[in-house]
């Protein structure tokens, strides 16, 4: 299960997603929105996507993370439009046979969506708001 | 079009004869600059992603936005010249997660 949800995530759908009888481990991570950067407070977020490719890009990561960690199933969901402060802009769901290969699945997912998936995410503060770019992104060369 | 200068002569009037029609998206920092995020322009055979890009966002003093390139949804380093009906996507550093 991948998506893009403009509005809360439901997390115990995803969970529900992934878990099966030969999972020893299901986990979930959950990126929450954060009230500060550099001591400026947020007042909320705003989150942008290219949707067919974000799908796509996704969707090659869970390719990627089942032939990486055999038995491992991944449910990712992230937002798009606005999220308010502690709400969860990204939630991955992960079972695998044992939790070690959950740990590092659930790290890889969230390592190489925040590289590679065409989502943009902007700050708004009290005076102003700014796009906000990850030091993972991969980087062009236009 | 001169490949060593990719920043004159990339867009053409409308109606000029001899325009490759390409669909442009744009996104984030990208869509507000233009005010758009969708629209369709007609480029000089032989333009490149790389080529428009430079001619639709000058460098205004604070260093170019390093972009990546997206033709019809597959990833490409954007040397190669659009060609008709092509959907081009300016990627601009991503912030997902």
């Amino acid at each position: 299960m991948l998506r893009l949800v403009d509005g809360p995530i439901d997390v115990r759908e995803l969970e529900r997603a992934v878990a099966h009888p030969g999972a020893g481990a299901v986990l979930c991570f959950q990126g929450t929105t954060r009230d500060s950067f550099e001591g400026k407070g947020v007042l909320h977020l705003e989150y942008e996507a290219f949707a067919p490719m974000a799908l796509a890009e996704l969707e090659r990561i869970a390719a990627e993370a089942r032939a990486r960690f055999p038995g491992s199933r991944l449910a990712v969901a992230h937002r798009v439009g606005r999220v308010e402060v502690g709400e969860a802009s990204v939630v991955i769901a992960v079972s695998a046979p044992h939790r070690d290969e959950a740990y590092q699945a659930s790290r890889f997912a969230i390592d190489a969506l925040k590289a590679r998936v065409p989502i943009w995410k902007k700050e708004w503060y009290a005076d102003g708001s700014q796009w906000k770019a990850n030091a993972e992104s991969r980087g062009g060369d236009g | 079009m001169r490949e060593t200068d990719p920043v004159d002569g990339v867009l053409l009037p409308a109606g000029e004869a001899g325009g490759v029609p390409i669909r442009l998206l744009l996104f984030a920092g990208l869509r507000e600059r233009r005010g758009t995020g969708e629209e369709w322009l007609l480029v000089r055979p032989g333009t490149t992603p790389r080529a428009l890009y430079a001619q639709l966002f000058p460098d205004r003093g604070e260093g170019r936005i390093p972009v990546l390139f997206a033709v019809d949804q597959q990833w490409t380093d954007g040397a190669a010249p659009l060609r008709e009906g092509q959907e081009l996507a300016l990627i601009p550093p991503l912030g997902g997660g």
